[in-house]
């Protein structure tokens, strides 16, 4: 009798169930930024999945089922790495039972792996918060790091899909010329910005610093991860006048009120930053996404006398 | 020094080798002391120009140290200049076709040949500490209508450490992972929570598990209990499995190819845990070793828009005991005996929600899990009516007995978390026939409410504090539990 029940049910389920069988070469990607930039090497030949939107904490993502069937049938996955996904991918890639995308295999990208990442803690205990062993993770923010991983991403996705090789170096090429004609005409644009200190809520933007010559002077987490007490944040404001901050800088997935709180009590500026592809309604694409980060960090600068 | 001691060796050594050489030449063989004149210069000789090679390489390795110093300090300020986007794509272009290889190899071989302990498992521990106060003493614990297990009932009273559990894993090899969990139980003896290994590459979504495990049926059973949202486990996983259902033997998994994620499950167990009790050995003449417990289970889930998130699941456990012994309160340790099969069917829904996905700031979690059961065969007790005292044997048939909890846990701000959770579980009546045994359920629907609230410390650490009104036994009873989390070493897995 219950075998019949149990049956019946899953047949119930399976009827419910889509199927789906695309053509394309399906890609499961953890972030927007790479979403984006794989929807622009990929073209057509690519049906790209995003595991989370602009407005989620990338540390914080539950491992929700259907991450898991999405990762069963990707043909390729799309990462940062650095552990930025160690909360969440990992249980995610053993649930999936696709050999394809296991780390090692030709199907497991990690932007991570292709540049230099920054930050690499000296010492590695947890006592000083959320620390990634490889350094910091967030490196989309620099668009010379879109760059390179843009050129080993196209190669990989030719690797994984042969038969459109061709079109994934086609399309890395124009890509590649178009980013290289904002990241200078940004530069220009941006040339103010240098040696301009800020406060950001969390370590997301030292990529973005070190592109724009930026300082991040002070951070509103005492340590990663950990949000401030309100005797930390008493201190911080105490300190803010002497570290000559000009702008206080989150993301959008963040809570603004603590950077707000900081922003009111000090009289500077809180600029709320994309972080990603989607974070604002001017970041849409990667190319749009440095144009408005930078629209932003101008208009923040020169409303406080830049 | 040592580097001076093996340079004396090796001067030695190539001496005695060459001095069989130089007898054997004809010319300047002579004299003896000119030979050992010879000697000595060659050994001079030999020394000095292996002092030379050493201060060279001294010299050369400083000079490295300090070529490795400045590039290091130079990529920490190189990177600011512009060009080094260029210098990178150069190197990146200069590598051979599979990227990650040589990239990965490049940043890590240093690490890997300096530590010998590269390819130790992931090593994760867990402590977990209760203390609990009760107006009624734990060890007197019983749902009525059922026959229990040992392991449920509540926290004992005061301060103790729960489970403290070790866990080991790590891939086997390019075709299994293998995961190892060591539980340190209060009294101090030490029990093999899991132990399974798992193949990596099979084909069309399949997975195995082999080995100990927790049965993959129902939501939280497959859980560890430390990552429950409430301090203990809701009164059917009490009185259904004894807390949790983990068992010996082979379970295969297949994730459906679609998006909605869908996946089957079947268990071929041993019959080791209650409600079995390890038939394999008791009627080993019976069924020669064969599996004493099966399940199967169907797991489903999506998405609901960016926001939210659901999984829902029908299980299945079919077991069966011989002469398995349960303690009647009060009676004689293991008095209570029950020989035949016990047919479990649970239900379960979860369902997530947090403003636009983003769980790092507030969200709600909902999640119940509904049990039905049939037990039925023989039951053995001192307490039948009238048999007071004798062990009397009689059919047993509990009709459907059924089981349910609902909970809801909200995060109202980050670190912070408030929850409610109803329980309760109903076996029905037997009639005058059991009365007085511990299957007499008086009529009763045996409930329990709680409300919990907890703080983490960051993922890693956490404290709660839970109060429980238990009203499965005939008074009920007040329950106030403080515990403590953490988990120290690899990063755990949190499962949806």
């Amino acid at each position: 009798m219950y075998r019949s029940i149990i049956a019946i049910a899953a047949l119930g389920i399976v009827s419910l169930a889509t199927t789906q069988a695309e053509a394309a070469l399906n890609v499961f990607t953890c972030e927007p930024e790479w979403a984006a930039l794989t929807t622009v090497l990929g073209g057509s030949d690519v049906d790209v999945f995003t595991a989370t939107t602009a407005l989620q904490d990338p540390h914080q993502i539950q491992a929700r089922p259907a991450l898991i069937s999405r990762l069963r049938n990707a043909d390729i996955v799309v990462c940062t790495g650095a552990e930025l996904e160690v909360g969440w991918m990992p249980v995610l890639l053993r649930q999936s039972s696709n050999a394809k995308v296991q780390p090692g295999a030709p199907g497991y990208f990690e932007a991570s792996q292709q540049v230099t990442l920054l930050e690499k803690p000296e010492r590695l205990d947890r006592a000083d918060g959320d620390v990634h062993p490889a350094g910091n993770p967030h490196l989309q923010t620099d668009p010379r790091n879109m760059r390179i991983i843009a050129q080993a991403l196209a190669k990989r996705l030719a690797v994984v899909d042969p038969a459109h090789a061709d079109g994934y170096a086609q399309r890395e090429q124009a890509f590649d010329a178009r980013l290289g004609q904002t990241i200078e005409q940004l530069q220009t644009q941006a040339a103010s910005l240098k040696g301009v200190k800020f406060v950001s809520y969390h370590k997301s933007w030292i990529y973005l610093a070190n592109w724009l010559g930026m300082i991040e002077a002070a951070n509103i987490e005492p340590k990663p991860g950990v949000p401030p007490g309100s005797a930390y944040i008493a201190d911080l404001l105490g300190r803010i006048p002497a570290l000559q901050a000009r702008m206080i800088v989150y993301a959008a997935y963040e809570d603004p009120k603590p950077s707000q709180f900081i922003a009111d009590k000090s009289g500077l500026p809180a600029v709320m930053l994309p972080f990603t592809v989607g974070g604002t309604d001017g970041a849409k694409d990667i190319i749009s996404f440095y144009e408005d980060t930078v629209k932003r960090l101008l208009a923040a600068a020169g409303g406080k006398g830049g | 020094m040592a580097i001076s001691v093996h340079t004396q060796r090796l001067a030695a050594t190539s001496l005695l080798v060459a001095l069989p050489l130089m007898f054997n030449s004809p010319a300047k063989a002579d004299d003896l002391a000119d030979v050992r004149k010879d000697m000595q210069a060659m050994q001079r000789q030999y020394q000095a120009s292996l002092q030379k090679i050493q201060t060279d390489y001294e010299a050369k390795i400083k000079a490295m140290e300090k070529r490795l110093e400045a590039a290091e300090s130079k990529t920490a300020i190189a990177t600011t200049k512009a060009d080094d986007a260029q210098k990178a794509v150069a190197v990146v272009q200069a590598a051979p076709a599979p990227v990650v290889q040589t990239a990965a190899a490049s940043q890590d071989t240093g690490n890997v040949q300096a530590n010998a302990g590269a390819f130790n498992p992931a090593i994760g521990v867990v402590l977990d500490g209760k203390a609990m106060a009760s107006g009624r003493n734990p060890n007197n614990y019983r749902i009525r209508g059922f026959a229990l297990g040992d392991q449920a009932k509540p926290p004992p009273r005061g301060p103790s450490i729960g489970e403290s559990e070790i866990n080991l894993q790590a891939n086997v090899d390019q075709a299994l992972f293998a995961n190892l969990t060591v539980a340190f139980e209060n009294d101090n003896s030490v029990s093999i929570e899991e132990a399974f290994i798992q193949p990596t590459a099979l084909p069309w979504g399949l997975t195995a598990k082999v080995g100990r495990f927790f049965s993959g049926i129902g939501y939280m059973n497959e859980q560890h209990a430390h990552t429950w949202d409430f301090a203990d486990a809701p009164l059917p996983y009490m009185a259904f499995l004894n807390g949790q259902y983990g068992d010996d033997g082979v379970q295969m998994r297949w994730l459906a190819p679609t998006n909605r994620f869908l996946e089957f499950g079947v268990e071929a167990l041993r019959g080791a845990s209650f409600p079995a009790n390890g038939i394999s050995e008791a009627l080993a003449s019976n069924h020669n070793g064969g599996a004493g417990a099966w399940s199967a289970f169907v797991h489903t889930g999506d998405d609901i828009g960016d926001s939210a998130s659901y999984s829902t699941g029908l299980s299945y456990l079919g077991t069966r005991s011989s002469n398995r012994a349960t303690n009647p309160v009060g009676g004689t340790a293991g008095s209570d005996q029950f020989s035949g099969s016990d047919h479990t069917l649970i239900a379960d829904a979860i369902y997530k929600w947090a403003p636009n996905g983003n769980f790092a700031q507030t969200y709600l979690k909902l999640q119940s899990e509904f049990f039905v059961r049939k037990e039925s065969g023989s039951f053995t007790s001192l307490n039948f009516p009238g048999a007071t005292g004798t062990a009397t044997t009689k059919p047993f048939n509990g009709g459907l007995q059924t089981g349910f909890y609902a909970q809801a846990v909200y995060q109202f701000i980050p670190f912070w978390r408030a929850g409610i959770r109803y329980d309760q579980v109903h076996a029905p009546s037997l009639g005058s026939t059991f009365a007085g045994t511990t299957l007499d359920s008086q009529n009763s629907t045996p409930s329990r409410y709680s409300a919990m609230i907890d703080y983490t410390t960051s993922e890693f650490g956490r404290f709660r504090l839970q109060y429980n009104r238990d009203q499965a036994r005939t008074a009920s009873d007040n329950q106030f539990i403080l515990q403590y989390t953490v988990s120290i070493g690899a990063h755990g897995a949190h499962q949806y």
